[in-house]
């Protein structure tokens, strides 16, 4: 389920990040990536605490060391004022509004989402293409928040099984095992 | 009563030596940073917070080392003839949190050179810039060069570069492996008769001050180390917090340099502390380490050490010329620290570079260091992909990051009193202050300098092998947004209170101590009076050495040059 999308919304953005990073070859696209979770998490952020802004630390687990990744970060007071008024939005909050109001993400994705239309899903590529393109400032926005959901670390929700950073051959983090002096130098 | 022998405003690498030194010379030292402490712990043994990790997301897109742009916003403009402002957001941020603009860089740290220090004296004046020789040269600095090095732990090859100044004493650590990239781009570098050589870099090539070897993580520049083996500057700030005389205070924004009744000395400073609360520090001695944009800022804002006029001005930053290639197989450029080669040659003044200069109407190019580097991570090479099936193609055989190599060259951008920090009229930060912003326009020399020497570093890119080679420069040369917007890239910032002896052209005095106030120095590198072609860090911690010796009043370092160097 969800976190924050409705169903309908979830499959919306799923199938719309999947035109902006679409399986090619080897590269898994963004509906086997999971990206639409990922952003899912973003939007809904707030619902975990810690919230899921910054992942922990030093190691994921995936070349030796704990698993510390998954534990995420509390916020400082500010931090928190920051990251709440991009997700949700000024709102009116006084604290949030000292450069004027702010527009949040959720609702930046609930215009999007209805204004490419509950039949998005259904509707052959190129039209989805079209309604993408009519949207520019929405479009730039989701393909940031995809790109974040493809190729981040997985514990932030998307990246599922690590497979965006096998197909691009990139190993991720790697601490602390790290690189031996010969494969930082030579060829291979 | 004071609270304090001396408040160091910052953490960076400057204020983290300054606080060392005053520390160890048997001061009580307060050191307030802005930004959250991600660095390490505060209790003894100060050891690392487990909280740095190899994430590009947490790193490179949500600010996880700050400033937050929505917290604190900076402002750009080119000329003031361009209104108020023409962006809002990220300006030359570098990281505000304990251990200041140390923690994301990859530990470039070459000396500067004998003319840095005179290029005036030595090169002349240039038309519509403030080139002026330092008050400090070379062989008085020299001590404090090989005191940062050990301090902060360089790994180097005394000897490799052919162009450096004399050394008193070798570099503290052998150079770390050599990257794929490297080895061929300095290579071919070296076949065309430049004279590329190893990187002195703040990492780790063996176990030092009680931190481990790198182990080539690649996640260097942009990333803090979770291991600890870079050393700028949790290496003196660990050295600081051992002594047990100084206490670090994070989320504490200094918002008043608080003066006496003389104006002329200051007694501490008042700031706001993580819960809003406004709170003083009584101090004998006030350093300013908040680094060249947020040095300005506050002494503007609080109207202190401006009788000059100059506080803010003359800034400069690195004129950056990109020049990339595109191998046909890949470099694995993930792998090891970031940059490991440079070459001097292009900041030479040769008959041939003159001659070019002259067709273009100045007296001399000097261009800067040339960084041999690698590309990003995959999600930065992602978000400048188009979307659509071309973005998973490109991904997949990745001409932009696993087959890209990069000549990033530190241009050396001429001070004028035009360009400078000043308030922002309506932007504020969260606190309520006002933004920061800068007004830059770069000067013709670095323009038509770096049009010289881009051709040349694409010629090497493809001696080394690159199928295209391709150029860009931040800020961009068109006057119209570039690849990374209109204002400078660059994160080495300088200029803003520079150093003289004369206290209407100057800020600071030859000892960093503001001619203003006379019990409080400034130990970053808001005190250059130029910027030469080389990163800045090395100088400025070699500064803040010498600068807090003499606040304490210790004797100066001295060092014997070599017979014949």
């Amino acid at each position: 389920m969800p976190a924050l999308f409705t169903a309908e919304q979830y499959r919306v953005v799923e199938a719309a990040c999947e035109r902006l990073i679409p399986a090619y070859r080897d590269h898994p696209g963004a509906r086997a990536l999971g990206v639409a979770t990922y952003i899912d998490g973003l939007l809904g952020a707030f619902d975990s605490d810690p919230p899921r802004i910054w992942a922990g630390g030093p190691f994921s687990g995936r070349f030796g060391g704990d698993a510390a990744f998954a534990r995420f970060l509390p916020l400082a007071p500010l931090e928190e004022l920051a990251w709440r008024t991009r997700i949700e939005g000024s709102l009116g909050i006084p604290e949030r509004e000292f450069n004027g109001p702010v527009t949040g993400w959720q609702e930046e994705y609930r215009r999007g989402i209805a204004a490419l239309g509950e039949d998005f899903v259904i509707r052959d590529p190129d039209e989805q293409d079209g309604r993408l393109d009519a949207l520019a400032e929405f479009k730039a926005l989701l393909y940031r928040h995809a790109c974040e959901g493809a190729y981040a670390a997985p514990e932030y929700g998307g990246n599922r099984d690590a497979a965006a950073w096998r197909a691009v051959q990139f190993p991720g983090d790697v601490q602390p095992r790290g690189y031996t002096d010969a494969q930082v130098s030579d060829r291979d | 009563m004071t609270d304090c022998d001396a408040v160091v405003i910052g953490s960076g690498p400057g204020g983290a030596a300054a606080a060392h030194v005053l520390a160890e010379a048997g001061w009580s030292v307060i050191m307030l940073e802005k930004g959250r402490n991600h660095l390490l712990e505060l209790d003894p043994p100060f050891g690392p917070t487990g909280e740095i990790s190899n994430d590009e997301l947490k790193f490179a897109f949500r600010h996880f080392l700050g400033p937050d742009p929505f917290l604190e916003p900076r402002t750009f403009r080119r000329t003031d003839g361009d209104g108020d402002r023409v962006f809002t957001g990220d300006v030359n941020n570098l990281p505000s949190g304990v251990g200041g603009g140390g923690f994301h860089a990859d530990g470039k740290l070459p000396r500067f050179r004998e003319i840095d220090f005179r290029a005036r004296a030595e090169l002349g004046p240039i038309d519509g810039a403030d080139v002026v020789d330092w008050p400090v040269d070379y062989d008085e600095l020299e001590p404090y060069y090989a005191e940062a090095e050990r301090l902060v732990g360089v790994a180097g090859e005394a000897g490799a570069n052919p162009f450096a100044s004399w050394r008193s004493s070798p570099y503290p650590m052998p150079p770390g492996p050599d990257m794929f990239g490297a080895v061929l781009s300095s290579a071919a570098a070296t076949r065309l008769g430049y004279h590329p050589y190893r990187a002195p870099t703040g990492v780790n090539s063996e176990p030092y001050d009680g931190r481990p070897a790198c182990n080539n993580c690649g996640f260097c520049g942009f990333f803090g180390c979770p291991i600890d083996a870079k050393g700028d500057p949790v290496g003196p700030l660990r050295q600081a917090l051992r002594s047990g005389r100084c206490e670090i205070r994070p989320e504490s924004h200094v918002s008043e340099i608080l003066l006496d009744t003389t104006g002329k000395r200051a007694r501490g400073v008042r700031y706001l502390d993580a819960g809003g609360t406004t709170r003083e520090v009584a101090a004998d001695h006030v350093v300013v380490a908040a680094g060249a944009f947020e040095t300005p800022r506050l002494l503007l804002r609080c109207a202190v050490a401006n009788s000059s006029g100059l506080v803010g001005r003359h800034l400069t930053f690195h004129f950056q010329t990109l020049v990339v290639g595109c191998f046909p197989f890949r470099l694995h450029g993930h792998r090891g620290r970031a940059v490991t080669h440079l070459h001097d040659d292009h900041m030479l003044v040769t008959g041939e570079s003159r001659a070019a200069a002259r067709a273009a109407g100045l007296p001399y190019f000097r261009a800067g260091i040339v960084e041999h580097g690698a590309a990003a991570g995959p999600l930065t090479e992602a978000v400048h992909l188009p979307p659509g099936e071309l973005h998973s193609r490109l991904m997949l055989d990745s001409p932009l990051r696993d087959r890209l190599w990069v000549f990033t060259v530190q241009g050396e951008d001429l001070p004028q009193a035009v360009n400078r920090v000043d308030l922002d009229p309506s932007v504020r930060d969260v606190w309520g202050f006002p933004a920061g912003r800068v007004t830059y326009a770069p000067h013709r020399h670095e323009v038509a300098c770096s049009a010289y020497v881009a051709p040349q570093l694409e010629a090497i890119l493809r001696e080394a092998g690159a199928e295209w080679t391709i150029t860009t420069t931040s800020p961009p040369v068109d006057g119209e947004n570039g690849a990374m917007g209109p204002a400078p890239a660059s994160r080495h910032v300088m200029g803003t209170c520079r150093m003289g002896d004369d206290p209407t052209t100057s800020v600071v005095d030859r000892w960093s101590r503001f001619h203003d106030v006379e019990n409080m120095i400034c130990a970053d590198s808001s005190v250059f009076p130029t910027a030469a072609g080389y990163g800045p860090t090395l100088t400025l911690v070699a500064l803040a050495i010498r600068a807090s010796r003499a606040l304490a009043g210790l004797a100066a370092l001295r060092s014997r040059r070599p017979e014949g160097a």
